[in-house]
C-alpha cells in the first residue's frame, strides 16, 4: 500500500493503495466517479480515457502511483452543466446509442480540440482511432467534433 | 427530464415499500393503491400525475443503445398531450402490471407497442377531458387538451394534468380511445432530441456496471479455458494471502444446456479479485475437448453438406430433368463465429438475504428476471420470483447477448456464499472466451439460369450447429431450427423451383443470438449468390432481382428507392464497383448499396459509401433510425472483415480488442440512410439494417475486381 494523492478535476483525494492499482480502479471505486468507464483493460478501447497533464491517456492501463499529485480530469471534470462545446455538439449531433464509450470518446475529442482546433478528417481518423464504439457512432463523432471546431471558430 | 432511480423517485414521491411496486397485480387496482400514499394518481400504470403537475411515464422497455428511452415514452407522451421534457421517463423493473413487455429484442419494442401505448396516453388523455368537462358542466367536445393542461374552447379556461388527476383516476379508462392523426403529431416521426443524451455525455448515465450497493465485494472468476471441461479441483492458498481477498468460491453458471463451474475470487476491490485470481491454482478435467479445434470442425462441417438436408421450404420442382448442366451453378459459402463485445462488461451485482435476492445490473430480459415461468431466473436460483427485486441499469450494449441470464445466474450463486453483495465484473478476456457466441453457418447453394436469363431455381442448404438446441428449446434434433434457416425462404422473389433445408451438427460450444440472429450470416450467402446468378445471367444484379419482383412488394418498393438513390444507372468509373443486397426475416427489411474503389496495386479495396434504404412502415424518430442503421453498418461491417472467434487446443484463442479488432473510426464508411413508410406493415429498426452489408459489399468487391469472395471474414486490403 502506498499514500497517494489524487487530483481530480481540481479537488485532492489522498488515498492509500496498491501502487499498482491502475488509475481507472481508483477513479471509479475508490473516489466514485463513474463516468470513467473499464472497456478493455489493456489501452485497446479508449473508454477509460481521462487527461492526466491536460493528455489523453487510458487510465486502464496506469498504475495509480504513476498518477501521483498530476493532473486528473474525467469526464465529470469538463463541465459544470454539459456546457463543454464538444458536449453540446454531441447533443447538436445525436451522437450516443448505449453512450458506454461516448465518455472516452469525448475526453479524446476534447483533448484533440485542445491541440488541433480545426482538424482534418485524416486528423480526426488519428487521434480518435484508439476509441472504440460499438454501436458505431463514428460517422456522428466525427461530424460532432467538426460542429464543436466550427462553434470555437 | 432525469433518469429515475428507484431510491429517487421513492424520495421524490414519497412512494415507499418495495411491495408496493413489486407485487402491482391487476392494471389498475394495486398501483392507484400504491400511488395515493404520495397523492399521486396513477391513470393506468403507465402514467402517474402527481398533483403538482409532474407527470412520470413507465417505460418498459430496457434501453440498450437503440434508443427506446425516448421512443417509448413518446407513442404515450404524443396522445397524452405532453411534451417529452414535461415528464419524467422511470423505467420499470419488473413490476407485474407491465409483465410481458419488460425486455428488448428482436428489434420488436417499437413496432410491438406502436399501437398499445399510443392507445395508453390517448385513453388517458380522455379520462382527463371526462375529468374537466364534467367539473365545468361542459360537453367533453367543447374541451381539448394541450401540453398538459385541458382547456375549455370556448372560454379559454383550463385545469392541468395535475389538478384532475383525482378526477380522472375515478373514471374508467375507454378501451377504444381516439387516436390522433398522424397530421397533428408533435413528437411522432419527428427528429426529437433523445433525452438520455445529456446524461450519456457527462458520466452520469447509470450503466449496471457503475452500481453501488454499500458494503458490496467484488468478484472476479476463473473459468475452464478448455470449453466443455469441468472443474476438479483448486488451491486457493496463495489467493488468500492476497492482499483485500476476501474469499474463494465455486460458481456455478448455466447457458441454456450447458452448466459451467467456476472459481470465484471475492475481495474488497476488483483489483484484489484480479490479484487473487492470477495467485488461483486450477485443475480441470478436459474431457477431451482439449483436442477440439475450429479448423477441423469447419471440415466436419464441409464434408456435412453431402449430406441431405431436413427440408424448410419447396417450391416447384428442383430437380426439373429439363434444366441443362450449362444452367446450372454451384457455391459453398462459410461465416464465422464472432463475440457480441458489448462494450459494458457483463457485470452484476448480486445480494442474498434469507431467502431474498437483489440485484443490480444491466439485463435486456426484465421479465425472466422476475418472472415465474420454467426459464426464469427463480428456477435457475432456487429462489421465489416474488422474493426477487431487480434494479436495471442503462445497458452498455445488448446485441443479443443480455438476453441470457448466464451471468446473473452465476452472481446470485456466488452472492449465497457471501453474507455481503457481491459484484461480478467479467474481464474482456472473460466476455470474449466464454460465450455463448453467434455460431457460423456454412451453406451450399445451388440454382439454374434459362436461356433468357431468368432464374429457374434455386436451392439453400445450411450447415450449422442448432441455436435452438444450445439454448435448451423444446427442439427435435431430426426437424429443422427455424432460426437457422431465418429468412431463406421467405424472400419476395418469384421463384418457380425452390429449396431450403438445414443440416445440424453436433457442437460443444454454446451459442446465442447475435444482432440480427442468423440473418446475419445467411443473407450473406444467399444474396451473393443471387448476385453469382445474376452475372451467370449478364444482368445488372439490381434489375436481375427487380425481375424476380413483377407484384408489389415491400422488396420491390425498398429496391426500387434503392435503384433511385445511388443512381444505380448511371454507370460507375473505372476502378470503382458496386454491389447490392436486400433481405426480409422476421425482424424487417432494408436494402444496402455499397460503392468500393480497388486499388489494384496494392489489391486492396477502400469504401467510398453506403447507401441504405430501410423500410418501416411507421417511424417514431428518423434520425434515431439513422443513428441506428449507420450503426449496424458499422457492426456489420466489423464481423465481414474482422477475424472472428477460433478455437484451438478447446481454447478460444482470440482474447481482447488486439487480437479480436473490432471496426474503428477509420475504418468507418460514411453511411446515407433512408426510411420508407409507405408499406403499412410495422418493421423493426435494430436489427434489419445489418444482414444486407456484407453481400453488398463482397457483391461491390466482385464488381470492381472480379474476386468473387465466398467466405467471411474477408480482408479489405488484400482481396481474395
Amino acid at each position: 500500500m502506498a499514500a497517494i494523492t489524487l487530483q481530480i478535476n481540481g479537488k485532492a483525494h489522498q488515498v492509500d493503495l496498491d501502487p499498482q492499482m491502475p488509475l481507472l480502479w481508483a477513479i471509479r471505486d475508490v473516489i466514485g466517479l463513474k463516468g470513467t468507464k473499464y472497456g478493455c483493460g489493456i489501452g485497446q478501447c479508449g473508454a477509460c480515457t481521462v487527461h492526466l497533464n491536460g493528455q489523453p491517456i487510458r487510465s486502464c492501463s496506469l498504475p495509480v502511483s504513476a498518477a501521483n499529485n498530476l493532473a486528473i480530469t474525467t469526464i465529470e471534470g469538463i463541465s459544470a452543466d454539459a456546457g463543454h462545446p464538444v458536449q453540446k455538439a454531441w447533443i447538436e449531433e445525436q451522437v450516443p446509442q448505449c453512450g458506454y464509450c461516448q465518455s472516452g470518446q469525448i475526453m479524446s475529442a476534447v483533448a484533440l480540440l485542445q491541440k488541433n482546433p480545426h482538424p482534418t478528417d485524416a486528423d480526426i481518423d488519428a487521434a480518435m482511432r484508439g476509441n472504440l464504439c460499438r454501436c458505431g457512432t463514428y460517422q456522428r463523432i466525427r461530424k460532432a467534433i467538426k460542429t464543436a471546431a466550427a462553434a470555437s471558430k | 427530464m432525469k433518469q429515475v432511480t428507484r431510491r429517487s423517485f421513492i424520495k421524490s414521491t414519497g412512494v415507499t415499500g418495495i411491495g408496493l411496486w413489486l407485487g402491482i397485480s391487476g392494471v389498475h387496482g394495486e398501483v392507484r393503491k400504491a400511488a395515493s400514499l404520495a397523492e399521486a394518481k396513477n391513470i393506468t400504470p403507465y402514467i402517474l400525475i402527481e398533483p403538482n403537475g409532474g407527470i412520470t411515464i413507465f417505460n418498459p422497455r430496457p434501453e440498450m443503445g437503440q434508443g427506446t428511452f425516448q421512443s417509448i415514452p413518446s407513442l404515450i407522451a404524443e396522445e397524452l398531450e405532453v411534451s417529452l421534457n414535461q415528464v419524467t421517463i422511470r423505467m420499470t423493473n419488473g413490476e407485474k402490471a407491465f409483465a410481458g413487455s419488460q425486455w428488448v429484442g428482436g428489434s420488436y419494442s417499437v413496432r410491438g407497442s406502436y399501437q398499445q401505448l399510443r392507445k395508453v396516453g390517448a385513453s388517458a388523455r380522455e379520462v382527463l377531458i371526462r375529468a374537466a368537462s364534467n367539473q365545468w358542466g361542459v360537453g367533453a367536445d367543447t374541451c381539448y387538451a394541450e401540453e398538459g393542461k385541458i382547456i375549455h374552447r370556448p372560454t379559454g379556461k383550463s385545469f392541468t394534468y395535475g389538478e384532475l388527476a383525482e378526477e380522472a383516476a375515478k373514471l374508467e379508462l375507454p378501451k377504444e380511445p381516439k387516436l390522433k392523426e398522424a397530421k397533428d403529431f408533435k413528437i411522432l416521426g419527428k427528429a426529437v432530441k433523445r433525452p438520455d443524451i445529456p446524461l450519456k455525455i457527462t458520466g452520469q448515465a447509470v450503466f449496471g456496471i457503475d452500481s453501488e450497493v454499500p458494503g458490496m465485494l467484488y468478484a472476479s472468476v476463473q473459468r475452464c479455458p478448455v470449453l466443455g471441461g469441468t472443474l476438479k479441483s483448486f488451491d486457493s492458498s496463495d489467493t488468500l494471502k492476497t492482499p483485500g481477498v476476501v474469499k474463494v468460491v465455486e460458481a456455478v453458471r448455466k447457458v441454456g444446456i450447458y452448466t459451467y463451474t467456476g472459481v470465484a475470487v471475492i475481495a474488497d476491490s476488483y483489483w484484489a479479485a484480479v490479484q487473487g485470481r492470477r495467485a488461483l491454482k486450477v485443475e480441470w478435467d478436459t474431457k477431451g475437448y482439449e483436442k477440439f479445434s475450429s479448423a477441423a470442425y469447419d471440415n466436419t462441417l464441409r464434408a456435412l453438406a453431402k449430406k441431405d438436408g431436413v427440408i424448410d421450404k419447396t417450391k416447384g420442382n428442383i430437380a426439373d430433368g429439363s434444366i441443362k448442366p450449362n444452367q446450372k451453378l454451384q457455391a459453398f459459402y462459410e461465416t464465422p463465429v464472432v463475440a457480441h463485445h458489448t462494450l459494458e462488461p457483463l457485470n452484476c451485482v448480486a445480494q442474498v438475504k434469507d431467502d431474498k435476492l437483489e440485484l443490480w445490473t444491466s439485463t435486456q430480459v426484465v421479465d425472466s428476471v422476475v418472472g415465474t415461468g420454467p426459464g426464469d431466473l427463480h428456477a435457475q436460483v432456487g429462489i421465489k420470483p416474488e422474493n426477487i427485486t431487480l434494479h436495471n441499469q442503462f445497458i452498455g450494449g445488448g446485441f443479443g447477448r443480455r438476453l441470457y441470464l448466464d451471468y446473473l445466474i452465476e452472481a446470485v450463486n456466488i452472492a449465497k456464499q457471501s453474507d455481503k453483495p457481491v459484484k461480478v465484473i467479467w474481464s474482456r478476456e472473460d466476455s470474449t472466451q466464454f460465450g455463448p457466441f453467434r455460431p457460423m453457418t456454412f451453406s451450399q447453394l445451388s440454382g439454374s439460369v434459362g436461356a433468357d436469363g431468368t432464374l429457374i431455381s434455386f436451392e439453400h442448404k445450411v450447415i450449422s450447429p442448432s441455436m435452438s438446441e444450445s439454448g435448451g428449446d423444446e427442439y427435435d434434433k431430426n426437424k429443422v431450427d427455424g432460426t437457422m434457416v431465418e429468412g431463406i425462404g421467405e424472400q419476395d422473389y418469384e421463384i418457380p423451383n425452390l429449396k431450403t433445408s438445414y443440416v445440424r451438427a453436433d457442437y460443444h460450444v454454446p451459442i446465442a443470438a447475435w444482432r440480427s440472429v442468423t440473418s446475419s450470416t445467411l443473407a450473406f450467402a444467399h444474396e451473393c449468390f443471387i448476385d453469382e446468378l445474376a452475372h451467370k445471367a449478364k444482368k445488372d444484379p439490381l434489375l436481375f432481382r427487380l425481375e424476380m419482383l413483377s407484384k408489389p412488394s415491400d422488396t420491390k418498393r425498398v429496391l426500387e428507392k434503392l435503384r433511385e438513390v445511388t443512381n444505380w444507372d448511371k454507370p460507375l468509373p473505372a476502378g470503382k464497383g458496386r454491389g447490392m443486397a436486400q433481405w426480409k426475416f422476421f425482424a424487417g427489411l432494408s436494402a444496402h448499396a455499397v460503392e468500393v474503389t480497388y486499388n489494384k496495386a496494392k489489391n486492396s479495396v477502400k469504401i467510398d459509401k453506403v447507401y441504405v434504404v430501410i423500410d418501416l412502415g411507421e417511424v417514431v424518430n428518423p434520425d434515431n433510425v439513422r443513428n441506428q442503421v449507420e450503426g449496424g453498418v458499422i457492426m456489420a461491417l466489423s464481423a465481414a472483415t474482422k477475424p472472428g472467434i477460433t478455437l484451438e487446443g478447446g481454447k478460444v484463442k482470440q482474447s481482447n480488442f488486439n487480437d479480436n479488432p473490432q471496426t474503428r473510426i477509420h475504418e468507418a464508411p460514411t453511411v446515407e440512410v433512408h426510411i420508407l413508410t409507405e408499406g403499412g406493415e410495422l418493421k423493426g429498426v435494430g436489427e434489419p439494417g445489418l444482414p444486407p452489408l456484407a453481400p453488398a459489399l463482397a457483391n461491390a468487391i466482385f464488381m470492381a475486381t472480379g474476386i468473387r469472395l465466398r467466405k467471411m471474414p474477408f480482408s479489405l486490403s488484400n482481396i481474395g
